[in-house]
């Protein structure tokens, strides 16, 4: 932890050496992400409800998927970049230093102007917490936490998946955006208005469904049960076939090379 | 001490074809070729001993040095290292190893160098006291107190290259690869990293492991030399045997030449 955070330093000192394109790339990821906002608002000028949904309360789902995409691209980083990281010999690098492989790809990049989306989703949760009409208890307070941090990890785990698979193959590596741009452009309105058999891909096989949908029916009132209130947590098993299929990924990479 | 029996690596390369149609079936099925890299390799370094490990481009050695930093697992053969096999015992051989890749910098980019320094002292865990006398040492012999605080950027590639091979030794490991040291220096610090090797050989009693294409790095450093051509070992020996060999009056780069020639890689 103490590595990570010399790493993090280094990460922020390098980025600062340009202040300018910081604070614009900053910026710039602020207004694309208020556009995304901007749409969403537009579509409630036209209805008043989403499947049952209010402008209010698909915001707060919104949010959670906004701001845990953007937390998990921040940190995880490298690898959505891996392929380069593969290309330019980095990752020879980390493989000739005494640590744990994972943890240096995690610490290796890190990207900092990917506050500005984080920034956006936390003004929207600014507005929308106080006037979405939810009920706001303790547990709901952590459903919420449960929410964002599991969200964090479980597009975390997406971008292992996706480097994972860039061991194996340069080509076709486009299509595991469906599930992460894609899973966050979707995102902004609960998984529910998308079908049953999105829903039950979200939630058996890609579990976005159970940090977006299932716990913001409890944060509603509309399911009492606690099961919902801890969805996020069920999402983390997720992260188990992810880490598993990098290990494997990485043995062929050593018996390969490329 | 360094031993390689009967190394053996093939590598398998798809074929690439172009249309999206052609890359999504690629997916699942694909047509490969298969290139030897490595046929049968062996030889032994002992400790503290300087060898050039010299071939064509393409000859396989950067794959040897890739398995012996336990980056790449061989098809077959033993490697041995220090007691450990380098791709079963990553973590415990990587500690004892420093290794230069010639064009890929291990420094970050933009912040002052000796910050890449203190983050590798970190990541090796390497105690601070130890870490400032090699610090001290190895700055004094590069000459590089007035770089420290310069940011890798704003470095020349002589400077840039001095401040890699600091950075593969603050560990202090017991052998260092250099996978082309000195390609694109100029005449100074060509001639400065090259003394440098020869005292860190000298003094610490560090093994080298050089590969190279200039034959004055070979010339000014090791005594033996290993030659390699199409994943095959083709001489292993001392300087002077091939000097006695070639004919009167060769410069080094024609030597290997004529070598090059006469085993036709």
């Amino acid at each position: 932890m103490n590595l990570y955070m010399k790493f993090f330093l280094m990460h922020l000192k390098s980025q600062m050496q340009y202040k300018v394109s910081f604070f614009f790339n900053i910026l710039g990821q602020f207004l694309v992400s208020f556009a995304v906002f901007m749409s969403l608002s537009f579509l409630f000028m036209l209805f008043d409800d989403v499947e049952g949904f209010t402008y209010q309360e698909v915001l707060i789902g919104f949010a959670v998927m906004m701001l845990g995409f953007s937390l998990g691209e921040m940190f995880g980083r490298g690898f959505d970049t891996f392929p380069r990281i593969l290309g330019n010999g980095t990752f020879d690098r980390a493989l000739v230093r005494p640590r744990n492989i994972i943890f240096q790809v995690l610490a290796g990049t890190m990207d900092f102007t990917r506050l500005g989306r984080a920034a956006q989703a936390v003004v929207v949760f600014v507005y929308v917490i106080p006037n979405s009409g939810v009920d706001w208890t303790l547990t709901r307070v952590m459903t919420l936490v449960l929410m964002i941090v599991c969200g964090t990890l479980l597009f975390f785990g997406l971008f292992v998946v996706y480097a994972s698979f860039s061991f194996f193959t340069v080509e076709g590596l486009e299509f595991m955006n469906i599930f992460t741009d894609g899973g966050r452009e979707h995102g902004r309105l609960p998984f529910s208005v998308y079908g049953e058999n999105v829903l039950r891909f979200l939630t058996y096989v890609i579990p976005l469904a159970l940090v977006q949908y299932y716990p913001l029916l409890f944060l509603l009132g509309r399911e009492t049960s606690l099961l919902y209130a801890f969805a996020p947590v069920f999402a983390l098993l997720f992260l188990i076939p992810c880490f598993v299929f990098f290990r494997f990924g990485l043995s062929r990479y050593k018996s390969t090379g490329s | 001490m360094i031993e390689l029996n009967g190394v053996n690596k093939t590598f398998r390369i798809a074929k690439r074809q172009g249309g999206f149609s052609r890359a999504f079936r690629a997916l699942f099925s694909r047509e490969y070729e298969y290139i030897r890299a490595l046929k049968n390799v062996s030889f032994t370094v002992n400790d503290g001993e300087m060898v050039g490990y010299i071939g064509p481009n393409g000859a396989g050695k950067s794959t040897t040095i890739k398995i012996m930093c336990g980056v790449l697992n061989p098809d077959g053969g033993t490697c041995n290292i220090n007691g450990r096999t380098p791709w079963k015992n990553r973590v415990a051989h990587v500690r004892e190893i420093g290794v230069v890749f010639g064009q890929r910098s291990q420094l970050w980019w933009d912040v002052p160098v000796v910050d890449s320094f203190e983050l590798i002292r970190d990541i090796y865990k390497t105690d601070a006291a130890t870490y400032k006398r090699n610090l001290d040492e190895l700055v004094e012999l590069l000459e590089l107190h007035e770089i420290l605080k310069t940011p890798a950027r704003s470095l020349s590639l002589g400077q840039r290259m001095r401040c890699e091979i600091v950075a593969s030794l603050l560990h202090d490991p017991k052998i260092l690869f250099l996978d082309e040291p000195t390609i694109g220096l100029d005449a100074v610090s060509k001639l400065a990293v090259r003394q440098f090797i020869k005292r860190l050989n000298a003094e610490r009693g560090t093994t080298v492991l050089l590969t190279t294409h200039d034959m004055q790095d070979i010339e000014a450093l090791t005594e033996r030399i290993i030659l390699i051509g199409k994943g095959q070992i083709l001489l292993d020996g001392s300087l002077t045997q091939l000097k006695a060999e070639a004919p009167k009056g060769a410069n080094a780069e024609e030597m290997v030449a004529a070598l090059y020639k006469e085993y036709a890689i």
